[in-house]
């Protein structure tokens, strides 16, 4: 099976995360850029279906030069190769746009699976697998736990509000993984040295065939217009137990009338 | 006044959901609202009097086994058609998983701008976003297209209209193409979750993490959150450990949650614990650790062991009943 797995690079949600004040995009100066962390769960699926049934696992990813780190990490942790598309009329593109992009390149690249992370952390935005099936034209199967292949037939349990879904379809197909789909693995020392001689194919805007001035901020269709940190939160009583912890809990809650 | 599409989510349990009356609201503020109803045969039956009630004008019924027995791809279809023809002054629909799944195919098809996780929209199409896990406000708008937003649930407070409308239903033609029937669902299971209201829609939420112990304990969680009619959350550490389902989970990797009061039991507050759940109104630790970065963010924090803490908050609780 021939899969592509969609890596994003993403500030590191567990440092403090900004926006630019000059064009109002991500600062990737403000916190270190990491793999969105749901696409590494993408990437491990990826290499367990390969393990079963064959076949190669390409990483595609559009981002500044710096997701090269992302993409290279993997590489260490076996996928066969990348493709990254990289562009500077790229900046600011939104989702729509960055869906045109990514669709023309799986258009290039033919796989039969696309796996993706559920979500990315900075957009938190859920929408990228559903926009690329629409453009190609194949099934979007989304968040899921679970995911069995049995020939062409791709099967997934996926968590719902009320409870859980089994949805079926055939490939080619996009695929998002939730986190407890599996368990990651790290990269290996062997993993790290192959990485270094595995192919990482550039493909500019030219190369796909995509007006420069219908994608990035000239072609984006939303705007941000302005930003601000959110105030910090007033920091509020706090008391000791000392056996009657409980009531004075209670106390408060009947002055802010939750009881 | 100009016609604001609201689609519509609701549950066989409890009928419409509490985000979509919040949609309604917010769109008697921008014009005049229509419900956009996607199901299966008969779905709109038990809604209409309840979109009435919140000022719904006109309620679009799109019903057809095809919408229920596939996943998003027919719902986009027939809204898009829709909006199409009727060109409204704006869409607007849930920020849920499948909310945010239709608008995105609504923007490919539309090629339209879409903004999600939205807590508030004005007329002139100006939205506010919550972004970084909460640490950052974004106002933005769509630049091509008509306004498409998807509404964090909980931003704005539903509320009747002054006078209840009779709305007139007009069905909706189901006609779908092949891409619209990739995906077929073969199984729904319901998991019972019983009277409580749903996570990211609840007033109330009380969350337990690695300090409660065992699952068993989790029954104090309950406990509580049933006494304040909330629902139960996770940290991820406790649903690592097997303590509650994935399902509850708050967190960058879980829902995110933004109730008028969160009450965190045995939750040490790391930052992606908080990214869930940072834009809560008022919110109580309980927490052994007074060094807990999770007191940085409480209004009203109690250093002592849960397992006294809250029994005793649950007796007084019942007492002043
Ligand atoms: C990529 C990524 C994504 C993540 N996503 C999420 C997410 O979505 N949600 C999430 O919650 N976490 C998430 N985490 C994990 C997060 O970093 C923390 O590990 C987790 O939130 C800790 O859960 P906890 O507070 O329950 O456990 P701990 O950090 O172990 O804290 C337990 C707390 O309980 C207190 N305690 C113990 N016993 C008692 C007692 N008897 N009475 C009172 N207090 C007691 C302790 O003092 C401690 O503060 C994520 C991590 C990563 C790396
Ligand atoms: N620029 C990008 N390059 C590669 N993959 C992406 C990009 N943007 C989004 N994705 C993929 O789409 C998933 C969902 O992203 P989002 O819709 O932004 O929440 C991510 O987890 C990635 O797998």
């Amino acid at each position: 099976m021939n899969i592509v797995v969609l890596v994003k690079q993403v500030p590191d949600s567990s440092m403090d995360r900004n926006l630019r004040s000059d064009d109002n995009t991500v600062d990737r100066g403000s916190a270190s850029n990491v793999i969105n962390e749901m696409d590494e769960y993408a990437i491990e699926e990826a290499l367990r279906i390969r393990e079963t049934h064959g076949g190669e696992v390409t990483v595609l990813t559009m981002g500044p030069a710096q997701a090269t780190e992302s993409i290279r990490k993997a590489l260490q942790l076996g996928a066969d190769k990348a493709v990254h598309v990289l562009d500077d009329a790229l900046a600011g593109s939104c989702a729509v746009t960055t869906s045109r992009v990514l669709a023309a390149a799986l258009g290039q690249l033919n796989p039969d699976l696309v796996l993706c992370g559920a979500e990315s952390t900075d957009g938190r935005v859920q929408v990228m697998p559903h926009m690329l099936a629409e453009r190609l034209g194949v099934a979007a199967l989304t968040g899921a736990r679970k995911l069995t292949i049995d020939g062409a037939t791709l099967t997934v349990e996926r968590q719902t509000e009320e409870g859980y879904e089994v949805v079926t379809a055939v490939t080619p197909a996009v695929v998002s993984v939730w986190d407890t789909i599996n368990e990651v693995r790290l990269a290996s020392f062997k993993g790290i040295m192959a990485a270094k001689k595995k192919p990482v194919q550039t493909l500019a805007l030219a190369d796909l065939g995509v007006p420069a001035g219908e994608v990035g901020a000239a072609g984006a269709t939303t705007e941000v217009l302005s930003h601000h940190r959110r105030p910090p939160r007033s920091v509020g009583q706090r008391i000791t137990d000392d056996g009657a912890g409980g009531i004075k809990l209670v106390e408060f809650l009947a002055t802010e009338k939750f009881v | 006044m100009p016609e604001v599409l609201v689609v519509v989510e609701a549950t066989r349990e409890f009928g419409v959901k509490k985000v979509t009356l919040e949609l309604l609201t917010l769109a008697r503020q921008l014009g005049s609202p229509s419900a956009v109803v996607l199901g299966g045969p008969g779905a709109v039956d038990a809604l209409s009097g309840t979109l009435g009630e919140y000022g719904a004008e006109k309620i679009y019924a799109a019903e057809h086994e095809e919408i229920d027995g596939h996943l998003v791809a027919p719902k986009a279809t027939v809204l898009a058609d829709l909006v199409r023809r009727v060109q409204p002054a704006a869409v607007l629909l849930a920020s849920s998983q499948e909310g945010k799944e239709i608008a995105g195919r609504l923007a490919v098809k539309l090629d339209n701008g879409l903004l999600t996780d939205v807590t508030e929209l004005t007329t002139e199409g100006t939205a506010t976003q919550v972004v970084f896990a909460g640490s950052t406000i974004v106002t933005s708008r769509v630049t091509r297209g008509l306004p498409l937003a998807t509404l964090r649930p909980n931003s704005v407070t539903p509320a009747p209209a002054s006078a209840p409308t009779t709305p007139a239903v007009e069905r909706l033609d189901v006609v779908l193409g092949e891409a619209d029937k990739l995906v077929r669902v073969v199984d729904r299971v319901a998991e019972q979750k019983g009277s409580r209201p749903e996570l990211t829609e609840a007033s109330v939420v009380v969350s337990g993490g690695r300090g409660v112990g065992n699952a068993d304990n989790f029954k104090l969680v309950e406990e509580l959150a049933d006494l304040l009619g909330g629902a139960v959350g996770a940290s991820r550490a406790a649903v690592d450990s097997g303590f509650y389902p994935h399902q509850f989970q708050v967190g960058q990797t879980g829902k995110t949650v933004s109730p008028q009061l969160y009450i965190a039991l045995g939750i040490s507050g790391a930052i992606q614990h908080r990214a869930g759940m940072q834009t809560s109104k008022t919110i109580v630790a309980v927490n052994k650790d007074p060094e807990a970065p999770i007191f940085e963010l409480a209004d009203f924090g109690v250093v002592g062991d849960l397992h006294k803490v809250v029994p005793q908050t649950a007796e007084e609780i019942r007492k002043r009943r």
